[in-house]
């Protein structure tokens, strides 16, 4: 791996005292950043912390309050994403910026300048995929993909343009290992080639792994710039949250006992023309237990998540029980009613509609329930839920009822999570419960998932995060082309045979094709 | 050189009000110079558009009667608008309500029925619109086809019906060949609420129609289940709000309005059926629609914004020659104006030379 490049030139771009106000709240606070060409930066902080922020005001998506940003040492203001990509910046998103009806290739096409033809892009898409291997169907419509596989188009639709330097907003929060991986040779081989990085994560071990320089912010400002590899994680995590974080505690002993949830044999073909089929699902879910489903993405957990939601039915009721009733024909609002909460991996739109209150979007799943009387809102009564949504789950608000989309990621991650927890189902199935939340969070989201299981209600939770499944589940599976493993206790899994069985390799053949 | 619209965070309410009335200042400007162009004078014509009508107790009165069927059509169409439906053939629905509703109306004709008639008249209207509006939702919720165009087309259908059955088997014989029906019976005709006014008890069904959409849109389930599936679809199914019973929803209702509407306007105004029963009261809809951003009570003043511009056109065609087509091109300008000026407060415009690299 190639060392930091000595600054001899001015640094490829410099902030000074960026500020960003949003009424009463400094979402960025006279920060200062500088990047060298080739470097690789990262920026840490805990949810809220003003990182996406910053990046979409280097970006020109939102204006700064005040500050100045210099490109090459000269001063530039850029007004939007056009000019940024004009001045060489490449940017991958948190949440994505997709088309959903159009294909990927098309996707990518509308993002490029016109002097770029379909067809250009579907080759030069081909030959990207297949350095960095990152595959890509360039025919199928993104409406039919995973969070892991939408993340891949904007990274190749940033590759595409030769970027000075690319900015990735957690851009491995939905990878798998083994892709994540493969994103550290390709970023390396960037900043060999003098592209700069500017990246934000919250997994410590990857941004060791990746840079030299990170700048930790907390509350909207910098408090520290660091060599993360010279630090200890918990050294890092204390400047980022200004105190410890501890382990998820899930002593008690416990009795799984009455079945939440029965899935007998559930097939379903594909929903759309790309569709991952489902083949002979067979779960079970006793109250009490979490149950973890690894995979990789796109190997048919939306499609699972959908057939267990509700928001696709099965072909006969018997299919798919709940707290023994068989529900396989019901809508996921009867589901509900018998007791059971779902939580999708996309929060915005899905779980969550970006331009609602969260007062508003707590009604999404609570509709069924208390926050309605003879088809008449109590928004009172949802305001106060989503009061106590945001006071149990630590949701930090800009405002007293703001919008969902105001919220940072992670911040939206806790509200929906608890939007359903709640709820105190019986049965809860969630789909990435962690995706893009800060080390603190994702303890309280855990925690809460442990604490709703001991309890007494099943939780299923479906991960790519490995460590995640390994630290809550009591039993898994894996799910890999729409066919779900036997579920086994967590103690007869090794990480080794669960990675083996993401990637479809069998136990006997393991040993010859070990990565 | 290009320009784009990168969206504003911070938009105030007071920034979109000052940004409406703004949007009819230069709407009221860009018509005016074309008044100019064409040689008038623009006070004259602003005087005869707007300060006459509103300053003479007659015009006042044919302001409301206007109103009616437009408020009531563009209330069922904000329930379509706002959850990404586009019901685009509520002229059609209108012609439907009007031909159910004309038919008891012409079957009892001269016979002593008593006072059910109006009702089961109304009634009929409403049912007429709803299945004619159910005629696309149904459509696109059992094979997917768009609903804009079938809406559309329906329209043509719906007059080429009461243009067949005005020249052909409901034609008054005694009418000198003329394609109209018989005047309707006193029982089947809407009255007005004052004697010897021209307003009739339509507007009060407009009113009744605001009032439950606000309650409807603003505090029920139901309204929400329409928010959401515009703004966010896929929660809305998330939710468990099924798209298909949305879509015919939406559809029954707003077709049911507009047929209201329709028979309104036949038992109320014109008393008998005739080839053309509305001046476009559909199509205008959906800008009134629109000019009342989807809200209720903005739909109420928008219809009598755009009732004025009918009155206004009618009265300077008499007294300027102004031709009546001005009125439509000004009801056009008056649209552009106010989507631009919501676009202008929810966008920052910005104007780029073109960059993006190679
Ligand atoms: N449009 C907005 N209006 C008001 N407040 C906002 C808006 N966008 C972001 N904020 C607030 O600004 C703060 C910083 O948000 P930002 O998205 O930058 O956090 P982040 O560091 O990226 O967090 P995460 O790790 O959760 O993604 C948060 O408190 C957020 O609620
Ligand atoms: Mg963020």
């Amino acid at each position: 791996m190639k060392a930091d490049v000595p600054p001899s030139g001015p640094p490829l771009v410099e902030l000074k005292g960026i500020s960003k106000r949003y009424g009463d709240l400094l979402a960025n606070d006279g920060i200062d950043l500088s990047i060298e060409p080739g470097e690789k930066h990262a920026l840490l902080g805990e949810n809220g912390a003003g990182k996406s922020t910053l990046v979409k005001i280097l970006y020109g998506v939102i204006e700064p309050s005040a500050g100045e940003i210099r490109w090459d040492g000269r001063p530039v203001t850029i007004g939007s994403p056009v000019e940024a990509r004009a001045l060489g910046l490449g940017m991958v998103f948190q949440h994505f910026s997709l088309f959903d009806e159009l294909s990927v290739a098309e996707n990518i096409a509308v993002a490029l300048s016109s002097d770029w033809s379909l067809s250009t892009v579907r080759e030069k898409l081909g030959e990207i995929s297949r350095t960095y291997g990152l595959a890509l169907d360039a025919d199928r419509a993104v409406w039919t993909l995973s969070a892991g596989e939408r993340q891949r188009i904007e990274i190749v639709r940033c590759l595409l343009q030769n970027p000075r330097l690319l900015i990735l907003d957690e851009p491995t929060s939905v990878l798998t290992p083994q892709e994540a991986e493969h994103l550290f040779t390709t970023l390396d081989r960037l900043s060999a080639e003098g592209c700069s990085i500017l990246y934000i994560s919250h997994k410590l071990e990857e941004v060791r792994r990746l840079c030299r320089r990170a700048t930790i912010l907390r509350a909207g400002r910098v408090v520290a710039t660091i060599d993360p590899r010279a630090s200890s994680a918990r050294e890092i995590a204390a400047l980022m949250v200004g105190n410890a974080v501890g382990e998820v505690r899930s002593d008690a002993p416990h009795h799984p006992q009455g079945e939440a949830l029965r899935v007998s044999n559930l097939s379903l073909p594909p929903a759309g023309l790309h569709g991952q089929a489902l083949r002979d699902i067979n779960l079970v879910a006793r109250a009490g237990e979490i149950v973890g489903i690894a995979g990789v993405a796109g190997n048919g957990q939306s499609e699972l998540f959908a057939a267990l939601s509700g928001e696709r039915l099965a072909d006969h009721p018997d299919a798919i029980a709940i707290n023994g009733k068989p529900s396989g024909a019901m809508g996921i609002d009867a589901r509900r009613r018998l007791g059971a909460a779902f939580v999708p991996e996309e929060r915005l739109g899905h779980s969550a509609a970006p331009t609602h209150r969260l007062s508003e979007n707590t009604l999404i799943s609570h509709a069924a329930t208390e926050v309605s009387r003879s088809g008449f809102i109590l928004m009172n009564a949802a305001k106060r839920v989503a009061r106590s949504i945001v006071q149990s789950f630590d949701v930090r608000t800009p405002e007293g009822d703001p919008q969902a989309r105001k919220l940072s990621g992670g911040n939206l991650q806790k509200f929906v999570i608890g939007r359903e927890i709640i709820r105190k189902p019986k049965l809860l199935i969630v789909d990435q419960p962690t995706w893009g939340v800060d080390a603190g969070a994702a303890r309280l989201i855990r925690q809460a998932l442990v604490d709703l299981a001991r309890e007494g209600s099943a939780v299923v939770v479906v991960s790519q995060d490995l460590d995640e499944l390994f630290e809550v589940a009591d039993r898994m599976a894996v799910i890999h082309q729409g066919t779900l493993s036997p579920l086994k206790p967590i103690g007869e899994w090794t990480k080794e045979a669960v990675g083996l069985k993401m990637l479809g390799v069998s136990q006997a053949q393991g040993g010859a094709h070990a990565l | 050189m290009r320009f784009e619209l990168t969206p504003r965070t911070n938009a105030s309410t007071m920034m979109r009000v000052f940004a409406s009335v703004a949007a009819f200042i230069t709407a009221f400007l860009i018509a005016g110079f074309v008044i100019w162009l064409m040689g008038r004078s623009p006070i004259a014509a602003f005087d005869v558009y707007v300060l006459q009508p509103l300053s003479d107790p007659w015009s006042l009165q044919e302001l409301v009667v206007k109103a009616t069927p437009m408020a009531l059509i563009a209330i069922g169409l904000a329930y379509c608008f706002r959850a990404n439906l586009w019901n685009i053939g509520a002229e059609g629905q209108y012609v439907i309500g009007a031909v159910l509703g004309g038919w008891l109306a012409l079957r009892t004709h001269g016979s002593d029925a008593g006072f059910w008639v109006l009702p089961l008249m109304l009634l009929l209207g409403v049912i007429g619109g709803a299945l004619w509006g159910l005629i696309p939702a149904f459509l696109k919720t059992r094979f997917g086809v768009n609903e804009i165009l079938t809406s559309l087309m329906l329209v043509y259908v719906a007059q080429l019906i009461l243009d067949y059955l005005v020249r052909g088997p409901w034609r008054d014989p005694k009418g000198f060949n003329f394609p109209q029906s018989v005047t309707f019976d006193p029982s089947a005709t809407l009255h007005p609420i004052f004697e010897g006014g021209r307003v009739h008890y339509g507007a009060v069904f407009a009113a009744i129609a605001v009032l439950v959409t606000a309650i409807i849109l603003g505090r029920t389930l139901f309204g929400y289940r329409l928010k959401l599936t515009g703004d966010a679809p896929r929660a809305a199914r998330f939710a468990g709000f099924s798209s298909k019973a949305t879509t015919l929803a939406v559809f029954a209702i707003s077709g049911g309005l507009a047929g209201l509407a329709g028979i309104l306007e036949v038992s109320g105004q014109i008393g008998q059926l005739q080839p053309s029963i509305s001046p476009g009261y559909g199509f205008t809809a959906i800008t009134v629609a629109f000019l009342g951003r989807l809200n209720p009570v903005g739909i109420l003043v928008a219809s009598l914004v755009v009732a004025l511009t009918f009155i206004g056109g009618e009265s300077a065609q008499i007294m300027l020659k102004l031709p009546l087509d001005l009125t439509q091109a000004f009801q056009g300008i008056l649209l552009m104006c106010v989507l631009a000026a919501d676009a202008m407060v929810s966008y920052r415009i910005r104007f780029a030379t073109r960059g993006g690299g190679k």
